[in-house]
């Protein structure tokens, strides 16, 4: 489409890659079919198409309100319109670049600025752990809207973690969040991957990926984030001890695999970034060595419908689709996917079920009700948010497809 | 943006009040601008008419909101191995309405016909907010036959909420075979060769090298990329009917100089082949900032010299022309491929696209084929139609809506426009188009 920035963002290089993706894009409304919201709220403000000319007018100079910012808060980040998009728009850095410029002209009411505060620095603390552990003991205690979001006692129960050698090693991102509230993920890959003959390294000082930051539009937070990450990563990755840094939340992967390009201006981390980018593999990309190491050692209940929610980060964010079912099926498990929508975002979408409940729950609600069509006995996926954000929703039991690996192993 | 009925009607009484412009929208996917918002009026957006009422399976209809995405017909028909014809490429995002409003086609309209074929009855309100209905359910209904006025009518006469479409069982095979051309002028010729031996394929489309290139990067659908030209032909019906008129179809093509014959494997193959061409206009994207997709109609047997003519003017103005085609019906969508940030670009592609209207209409064609009219092709208008015949589109417009409050200063030119429109050249004295009045 035509573009004419304004001389403010005219030469930038913010103003440069916007310019670019903006330029890609023929607005001709595919998009619209496969947005969560604007299949929700009807409003073409509230579909990708409309968000692109929302941001190109606040780059053109027009007057940024309240409301523009709204409805780029509404966005989920599901980027379910890059797959769609047959004309290659890069939607996700382009709202990242829309969210940056509109927050640094308008000012959020002080409760939202408190709680996204809270988020940023909640989520990623020292405290976070603990605080769950309390969370948990007093649940029954605590309103519906907090109990969603704190684990029962039984999730946070993890297993041994495995001490054998190998001499094939990856590094794990053990993340922010997904230690205190489902731990046994964590412990269930490096079980999987210690009997597949693999053994995985977590680096102390490594913490949350970047994504919370970034997506609050703390940009500079979140490049610490990751900086401070290849720092604890760089040791093991210079000694080429590791062959590969994997990813068990879908939402941490898409964010590492980008660490490349949001440090590509950082002379000092430009190249370490784009290695550590370049290494960075989900889980799932490592399904193929696993399932011919374990093939006879699975004993996989053939009875057991499990339905997989794909994460939005894992099939639009990464591209990485159908691999989880068809590799699980191989190995003898009944695995499906939802019949419609299984493109559709479950509404987890990071911190968005926070700060945007209603939405959230109403696609929570209408993903449950499309996997219950299933009649499956347990969901499975691949990202701690759509986990817990799903769970909270329904009595059948949510899991990550690695614990259901892990438990089959004889 | 209305959830019921009444508030459209409520909506519409207001502004025909006021005499405020009405502009119903769909999902925006239409192409020749027909559903741009008026300065001084109203979008009434239709997307939260988003509901299936029923499928009724025994009587072969569907009754859908008008905002309901044409793919998601033929998804609540599936379980009933039915579905909805028409295929627009747009078909994942547009609306039912929006093809109402258009008639649109698709690349299966030249075996089971356009919007029109397919839609029994419509529910919806006039200008000044009355409800009305045209059409039944049965095949015909008594008096005059109004559905096909409102049909294509591009949001002009009245305000459509509710749609009966008709269901055809999904035909039990259907395969693509494609076919590659060393040039264009062969691969033109052989559309016309396919229909003239007595073969209507379910579905025939021309696509030319640089659009080939541009979508196979995104479908990778195994295009043949050294082919100047490929046709995608599809058969459908039982088995035996499939693998008869596909070997049928194979020999005329090869007869007409096809330099590769590949036929779709699988149902997952034919879709993939399918996809490259649904995907062909944005994919443009890829190659260019921007694009003018045409639409008009030419004579299948004239394909060839269409194509030799937009050959010469990609020279004359100095732009690339990327050429798909819904071939069997002579229905044209060249792409000219421009930057509008270039204003001179943007002015050639414009006169470009003119004279490819000019020269559909000069060999015998029309300027629209299933894109409407809408603001782009307004000034065509005046290439195609006299001014007696425009005078009675306009009085057709005014018996359903006296006010003109519904989509004004569109479809149809008002005479000022034709006269600002042609170049005011005084020859010998004479002025052209003395009858008109100047302002």
């Amino acid at each position: 489409m035509q573009t004419n920035l304004s001389p403010e963002f005219r030469g930038t290089q913010q103003g440069a890659t916007a310019e670019a993706i903006l330029r890609k894009c023929v607005h001709c409304g595919f998009c619209l079919a496969t947005c969560p919201t604007y299949q929700l709220l009807g409003n073409e403000l509230d579909g990708p198409r409309g968000r692109i000319y929302l941001i190109k007018q606040v780059l053109e100079g027009a007057t940024v309100t309240r409301s523009t910012q709204q409805h780029l808060d509404r966005c989920l980040t599901c980027r379910s319109c890059e797959t769609t998009c047959p004309s290659g728009v890069d939607y996700g850095h382009l709202i990242d670049i829309g969210r940056q410029v509109i927050d640094e002209r308008v000012a959020r009411p002080t409760r939202e600025k408190f709680v996204r505060w809270l988020l940023k620095v909640g989520l990623t603390s020292s405290f976070f752990g603990p605080a769950i552990k309390l969370g948990a003991l007093l649940r029954p205690m605590l309103p519906k809207t907090l109990q969603n979001k704190v684990p029962l006692p039984s999730d946070i129960e993890s297993g041994s973690w495995p001490t054998r050698i190998h001499a094939r090693k990856v590094l794990l991102l053990a993340g922010c969040v997904q230690p205190s509230i489902r731990p046994n993920i964590n412990a269930a890959t490096a079980r999987v991957l210690d009997a597949a003959g693999i053994q995985s390294l977590v680096a102390g000082k490594a913490g949350c990926c970047g994504a919370i930051r970034v997506h609050l539009n703390d940009r500079p937070g979140g490049l610490n984030d990751m900086r401070r990450n290849i720092d604890a990563w760089w040791p093991t990755i210079e000694s080429n001890a590791i062959d590969a840094i994997i990813m068990n939340a879908s939402g941490c992967g898409v964010m590492v695999k980008d660490y490349g390009a949001a440090l590509a201006a950082d002379a000092s981390y430009a190249k370490k970034a784009a290695r550590v980018s370049a290494l960075t593999m989900d889980l799932s990309e490592l399904l193929p060595d696993l399932v011919s190491a374990l093939r006879t050692r699975v004993i996989a209940s053939s009875q057991q419908l499990m339905a997989f929610h794909s994460p939005c980060t894992l099939q639009h964010g990464q591209r990485l689709l159908g691999g989880v079912e068809r590799h699980l099926q191989s190995l003898g498990f009944k695995v499906e996917v939802t019949l419609s929508e299984n493109h559709q975002c479950c509404g987890s979408a990071g911190t968005y079920s926070v700060l945007e409940p209603k939405i959230a729950y109403q696609l929570r609600d209408r993903k449950l009700a499309e996997i219950g069509r299933l009649k499956p006995r347990c969901i499975i996926s691949a990202n701690i948010g759509c986990i817990q954000h799903l769970q909270s929703g329904t009595s059948i039991p949510v899991k990550h497809w690695i614990e259901i690996l892990d438990q089959a192993i004889v | 943006m209305p959830q019921t009925e009444a508030q459209v009607a409520a909506v519409l009484v207001a502004c025909h009040e006021l005499g405020v412009p009405v502009v119903a929208r769909g999902a925006g996917t239409g192409l020749s601008g027909g559903a741009t918002p008026h300065r001084f009026g109203v979008i009434l957006s239709l997307a939260r008419f988003n509901r299936v009422i029923r499928v009724d399976p025994l009587n072969c209809l569907a009754v859908v909101e008008c905002g309901v995405r044409n793919l998601s017909i033929s998804e609540a028909a599936a379980p009933f191995g039915l579905y909805y014809a028409p295929d627009p490429s747009s078909q994942i995002a547009c609306t039912i309405g929006g093809n109402i409003a258009e008639n649109s086609g698709g690349v299966h309209c030249l075996k089971y016909g356009l919007t029109l074929h397919n839609v029994l009855k419509l529910r919806g309100f006039t200008a000044s907010g009355e409800l009305i209905e045209f059409g039944s359910e049965a095949l015909d209904s008594p008096g005059l036959d109004l559905l096909s006025i409102v049909v294509g009518s591009e949001g002009m006469l009245a305000v459509i909420t509710e749609v009966t479409v008709k269901l055809i069982p999904k035909p039990p095979v259907a395969r693509c075979l494609l076919a590659s051309f060393a040039d264009l002028e062969a691969a033109g010729n052989a559309v016309a060769a396919v229909i003239a031996a007595g073969i209507i394929p379910a579905g025939l489309e021309l696509m030319d090298r640089r659009m080939t290139a541009a979508v196979e990067s995104f479908v990778h659908a195994g295009y043949d990329l050294n082919a100047a030209a490929i046709l995608l032909c599809e058969s459908d019906g039982t088995c035996d009917e499939v693998e008869e008129e596909i070997g049928h179809m194979g020999a005329v093509l090869k007869s007409c100089g096809a330099t590769r014959l590949s036929v779709s494997q699988d149902e997952a193959e034919r879709l993939r082949f399918w996809s490259g061409r649904k995907n062909a206009f944005p994919a443009s994207g890829r190659i260019s900032p921007d694009y003018m997709c045409m639409d008009s109609t030419i004579p299948r047997k004239r394909m060839a010299e269409m194509l030799r003519a937009i050959e010469a003017m990609e020279l004359k103005y100095d732009l690339r022309c990327a050429n798909v085609f819904h071939a069997g019906d002579g229905n044209l969508h060249p792409l000219i491929l421009f930057d509008a940030n270039d204003p001179d670009q943007l002015r050639r592609c414009e006169l470009f696209g003119a004279e490819i209207l000019e020269a559909s209409v000069h060999l015998g064609g029309t300027i629209s084929g299933e894109h409407g009219v809408g603001l782009e092709k307004l000034n065509s208008m005046c290439v195609q139609f006299s001014p007696l015949e425009r005078q009675q589109m306009i009085a057709v417009k005014r018996a359903f809506d006296p006010k003109e409050i519904l989509n004004p200063g569109k479809v149809i030119p008002t005479l000022h426009r034709c006269a600002e429109y042609g170049k005011m050249t005084v020859h010998r004295g004479l002025l052209p188009f003395a009858e008109l009045p100047r302002f």
